[in-house]
């Protein structure tokens, strides 16, 4: 399974959609990390994702890890409640940043 | 008290109907019937004899089942290939009584066990997973120590913590407060209604801890030697009038009547000369 990723006004945002378990994370994560060595802006869009298992949620830890050691901007768009209360869980709620929308990752500027 | 509803709607994640099983020629589950809908915490509740252990030992498929069947996620247990069984297996966890865990690896070596050995996940990928449920169970910073380190409550917060690291469908809770404070013992009780809450699981806990189980069950199964006395809301079997549960829930022995043959000739066989 592959994800899509769109290039939008500057950013790559990878398109999560589905279940992400153990089956298919390690696709959510090449998919993730290419894209943040490609683009210094990446954010990952998790609107369509029905379910997000902890290997799932570990593919966004390792991303944002990456972003942050090599300067990068890396955050999470449109989080449905199921993949909110997998963070929640772990307190990652409290650890990534976080936007309702592109659009509103926009409005805060550069 | 729990929060979320159980999906009572949807195919039962666990059935149990008709069980009967023996040990030797004692009968120790005597037609069992019981059912746990996604999302639900079901509490096996009895005294010392009454078959709760039993259960979970023939609900881990660890032996099989006299009469009736057993069904986890729709399949009939005893019918299973080696193969299909581990696959069902991955999707199950198991908080031991006593932890269980391998007091030669460390508590971050334990957690990280079952997702080395059944998935092929990247290196990294499992040292977050399995970093993300110490979190969880608040045993950050503790994975390099050993088991034999750990205070009562921090051995079974880690073997829940490796009991949930691969996400289970199904999460099997033998006797979690056992031992316990009871401000850990209610630690660990909204422990599991937080994971209920944020995972997709189903969960049994087997228990005698009244206040546990009337804490966290969405139901109860009241087992008494082997027999299942009721399965109710914790309500319903609060205010049961049923005398073996009502003897249950004031902690009220019960004294067996007394077979007066029987009784003096286990005293006196070969005791006495006439």
């Amino acid at each position: 399974m592959t994800f899509p990723v769109e290039d939008r006004q500057g950013f790559s945002v990878v398109m999560l959609n589905g279940e992400i378990d153990l089956n298919n994370s390690p696709d959510a994560r090449k998919v993730i990390l290419n894209s943040l060595k490609k683009m210094k802006h990446v954010m990952v869009d998790l609107s369509s994702v029905e379910y997000i298992d902890s290997s799932g949620v570990a593919s966004l830890v390792e991303g944002f890890q990456y972003a942050r050691t090599n300067d990068l901007e890396f955050g999470l768009i449109g989080v449905s409640e199921a993949a909110m209360s997998v963070l929640r869980l772990a307190r990652l709620d409290q650890v990534f940043t976080i936007y309702s929308s592109l659009d509103e990752r926009l409005e805060h500027g550069s | 008290m729990n929060t979320t509803p159980p999906d009572t709607s949807s195919q039962p994640v666990i059935e149990v109907n008709n069980l009967v099983t023996y040990y030797g020629d004692q009968k120790i589950l005597d037609d069992v019937s019981l059912s746990v809908a996604p999302g639900e915490i079901m509490v096996i509740m009895g005294g010392s004899g009454s078959g709760k252990s039993t259960l979970l030992r023939y609900l881990l498929g660890l032996h099989r089942a006299d009469a009736g069947d057993i069904r986890l996620f729709g399949k009939n247990i005893d019918t299973l290939s080696s193969h299909e069984w581990m696959e069902i297996r991955k999707k199950i966890g198991v908080s031991f009584q006593g932890g269980a865990l391998f007091n030669s690896m460390t508590v971050g070596e334990n957690v990280r066990m079952p997702l080395r050995e059944h998935t092929s996940l990247d290196e990294n990928t499992i040292k977050i997973m399995s970093r993300m449920k110490l979190e969880v169970v608040n045993l950050a910073g503790y994975e390099h120590l050993m088991p034999a380190q750990l205070s009562g409550g921090m051995i079974k917060r880690a073997a829940l913590a490796r009991a949930i690291v691969m996400d289970p469908g199904i999460l099997f809770f033998d006797e979690p407060s056992a031992g316990l404070d009871p401000v850990v013992a209610a630690d660990l009780d909204n422990l599991i209604l937080r994971i209920r809450d944020a995972m997709p699981v189903s969960i049994v806990v087997v228990t005698h801890e009244l206040q546990s189980a009337f804490k966290i069950a969405d139901r109860i199964t009241v087992l008494d030697r082997g027999r299942i006395l009721m399965v109710g809301s914790v309500e319903e079997v609060r205010h049961s009038d049923n005398p073996r549960i009502r003897n249950l829930l004031t902690r009220t022995s019960e004294d067996e009547p007394v077979d007066v043959d029987g009784y003096l000739q286990r005293l006196t066989e070969g005791a006495m000369r006439f």
